[in-house]
């Protein structure tokens, strides 16, 4: 409000057609407490400024605190979608720096969580994308399918969320004896869903009219914003780490990089839908021929880091996620840096939403997958 | 005092004739106002709370869930339990509303709502006015609810409420056109503004068969533009949840909001009602030209039935694009209504203007 109020007595020149409109940090679509302050004549928008922190918990500060097995507990809680992922990057990073191979075991069993990870999380952006636009029963439709991947989780490691399953050397505990099999029904199951969603959605009228042509991010806006994900391979950007930079049991699988050059809305929705099928290949490879072997290394009880800088990315589901590690050789990290996807793409929405309606920024937005205390970590 | 269930014509004659025995006529046609105006309200209150469990029961069902389940058996008593729960919460005002408009924007709403519910013809004889200009009444009353749609979104002095009111203003005085030419062509078939000719002609076959095609294309037309009009998915934009939070209702709360969310509903059964008198025979059993038995089994199912579940399948048909399709933008709602609805509905009435000329309907 006071911010309001400022740009209203600061601005001498006060044009009467501009409106400004908080939309956030309580707001349906910001889904979480992201503010943005909005700009509009109208219904157009002419700006839009992104207002982070309000969820800011001081993830990497408290990492320099806590130990390295530990600070993998605190990565759960940024991009709570792709937890996975962001466990195992953090884990990635100091088997890296303790030159620590894992076995293969352990990498197979890593990417499957990523790719149903994956599932999961793009599942669910597929709920809110419909529930965004207005079509309120894409949510449960994607929540079904959801739930049974959650269900997978939790009889693996125990938790449905926040798995916290990686550990420096390998996972927490091996897999359920039931894993292999309920993986392979739920593939079964969720092909013959997936076409539903595009029956749902996908090929709806009022759909392609909302996003065809609609937040256009070039090429090189994408580069330049360092959009990564899906929403930056919509703009036809390479961008995938699990293919330029294969990782755990990537460099065993075949599948696509899904590109498109169309970079509108539809473009970053397509993406997304295609990407769950390439997913459910990779798993289809990896899931029968998990080899045998031990399920993590023996590590010691306190881990120290050599001193250095130490960098490892993955791809998450919303794009390339790093951790920086600077060790000064003790048992906690001297500083701990996440690049997190969401921060990145989040500041190429003015660049898309300007000139289009308040509709197409909520459809902008939502294609972004934006997880707000990713940005705010 | 016989009661008939095929035509309430004696029963309303009956009750008419025996309080003008018993009073004078001012207080005859005093108390028969009152008597009207309670069966409305009961009425309004009762198949509002139903229509609002049916649409969670229909949405529940498209989304594959149970929809309401604990209060009462099936979940039947959720509504009037929302309803109590509404009717006891605080009242929150803003502080710079502007008071008296703030006030007075749910009632012209709900207000708009009852005086369009006034001419339907429920069954025979079961009707409180009917007047010879019935559609344009209708057409006329049912746009009053769009003043104190912009009024609340006015006077809450809230941005978003504002911008939901603008929506929404562009959005029902656009279709209003769409709304009253569809009705206008079937007026043209009809050759009456009057509900109950207008039904009367449709004892051999209703409106929406024997006007063939032209028929066929107002009634879409006119499900659309309705749809449009009671702000309803996919055309939702004034409360447009993930834009507007809740659009022009933004601030309102207990029973305000209650005025508003019931006025959405009782619109939609409006819709539906003038959808299945003008379209599909109203009361009007189904009949087909010389099926003779098959005609007396229809007629044996009373009007009051027919009428219902006429209206019943027009909002299940509305309720069920409601759940599956994504909202539109603004621009593409006008669009569609200046550039597709509108042409497409003058041609219409030229079309069954000459199909009345040349007399080639059944």
């Amino acid at each position: 409000m006071s911010e309001i109020k400022e740009v209203i007595i600061n601005n001498d020149r006060l044009a009467t057609d501009e409106y400004l409109v908080n939309m956030g940090p309580q707001h349906p679509s910001t889904h979480g407490v992201l503010r943005l302050l909005v700009k509009l004549e109208g219904e157009k928008v002419l700006n839009v400024q992104p207002h982070s922190g309000y969820i800011h918990s001081g993830i990497e500060k408290m990492c320099e605190a806590i130990s390295y097995p530990q600070i993998i507990h605190l990565t759960d809680r940024m991009d709570y979608l792709s937890a996975h992922m962001n466990n195992e990057a953090v884990a990635l990073c100091v088997e890296k720096a303790l030159q620590v191979e894992v076995p293969d075991r352990v990498k197979y069993i890593r990417t499957i969580m990523d790719e149903l990870s994956r599932l999961a999380s793009h599942q669910l952006w597929w709920c809110v994308f419909g529930m965004d636009l207005g079509a309120l029963t894409t949510f449960f439709y994607g929540l079904r399918d959801r739930e049974l991947i959650l269900d997978i989780f939790e009889e693996t490691c125990g938790a449905r969320m926040t798995v916290s399953y990686n550990t420096p050397g390998g996972v927490m505990f091996d897999i359920h004896p039931n894993f292999q099999k309920r993986v392979k029904e739920y593939i079964k199951y969720f092909k013959t869903k997936l076409p539903e969603y595009d029956k749902l959605l996908s090929g709806n009228v009022i759909l392609r009219e909302r996003t065809e042509g609609i937040g256009h991010l070039s090429l090189v806006d994408a580069i330049d914003f360092g959009v990564t994900g899906p929403s930056g391979r919509a703009s036809g950007f390479s961008c995938d780490v699990r293919k330029h930079v294969p990782y755990s049991a990537y460099p065993f699988v075949k599948f696509n990089e899904i590109l498109d050059h169309r970079c509108d809305t539809y473009a970053r929705y397509e993406v997304r839908v295609r990407e769950m099928w390439e997913s459910i290949s990779i798993i289809e490879q990896l899931i029968d021929n998990i080899p045998a072997g031990d399920y993590a290394v023996k590590m010691k009880g306190v881990l120290k880091l050599p001193e250095g800088e130490f960098y490892q990315r993955v791809e998450s589901a919303r794009g390339e996620f790093g951790v920086f590690i600077v060790s000064d050789g003790k048992k906690n990290p001297y500083r701990v840096k996440f690049r997190s996807p969401g921060f990145s793409n989040l500041f190429a929405l003015n660049n898309m939403a300007k000139g289009h309606k308040i509709a197409d920024l909520v459809a902008i937005m939502s294609t972004l997958d934006l997880i707000i205390p990713d940005i705010d970590r | 005092m016989a009661f008939n269930i095929y035509d309430f014509t004696t029963l309303t004659h009956n009750i008419h004739v025996g309080l003008a025995e018993s009073f004078s006529p001012f207080m005859a046609t005093t108390i028969e106002w009152v008597i009207v105006g309670v069966v409305y309200l009961l009425f309004i209150a009762v198949f509002g709370l139903f229509l609002v469990y049916a649409e969670r029961k229909v949405c529940a069902a498209f989304q594959q869930r149970l929809g309401p389940m604990r209060v009462g058996p099936w979940g039947l008593l959720q509504t009037i339990a929302d309803f109590i729960k509404l009717l006891m919460k605080e009242l929150i005002m803003p502080r710079k509303a502007d008071y008296f408009l703030y006030n007075l924007a749910p009632f012209l709403v709900i207000i708009a709502s009852f005086l369009a519910i006034a001419v339907l013809p429920f069954a025979k004889g079961l009707q409180s006015m009917d007047f010879d200009i019935g559609v344009f009444y209708l057409t006329a009353v049912s746009s009053v609810g769009v003043i104190g749609i912009l009024l609340a979104g006015w006077s809450s002095n809230n941005k978003y409420s504002l911008i939901g009111a603008m929506r929404s203003g562009a959005q029902i005085l656009s279709y209003e056109l769409s709304v009253s030419l569809s009705l206008m062509t079937m007026v043209v078939f009809a050759g009456s503004m009057q509900f109950s000719t207008i039904v009367e002609g449709q004892r051999d076959a209703w409106f929406i068969f024997s006007g063939h095609i032209p028929a066929i294309i107002a009634f879409i037309v006119f499900l659309i533009a309705g749809t449009a009009e009671t702000n309803r998915g996919p055309f939702d934009l004034a409360e447009a949840e993930s834009e507007l939070v809740a659009g022009f209702h933004t601030e309102y709360s207990g029973i305000k909001f209650a005025m508003f969310f019931l006025a959405e509903y009782i619109n939609l059964f409006i819709i539906s009602a003038v959808a299945a008198t003008v379209f599909l025979g109203g009361w009007m059993p189904l009949h087909f030209g010389n099926l003779e038995s098959f005609n007396h089994v229809m007629d044996f199912i009373p009007p009051i039935v027919w009428f219902f579940g006429k209206v019943l399948f027009v909002i299940f048909i509305i309720m069920w694009f409601k759940w599956t399709f994504p909202r539109l933008r603004v621009d593409q709602i006008l669009t569609l209504e200046w550039k597709y609805l509108l042409p497409i509905n003058l041609v219409n009435i030229l079309l069954m203007a000459l199909v009345v000329l040349t007399k080639f309907h059944f």
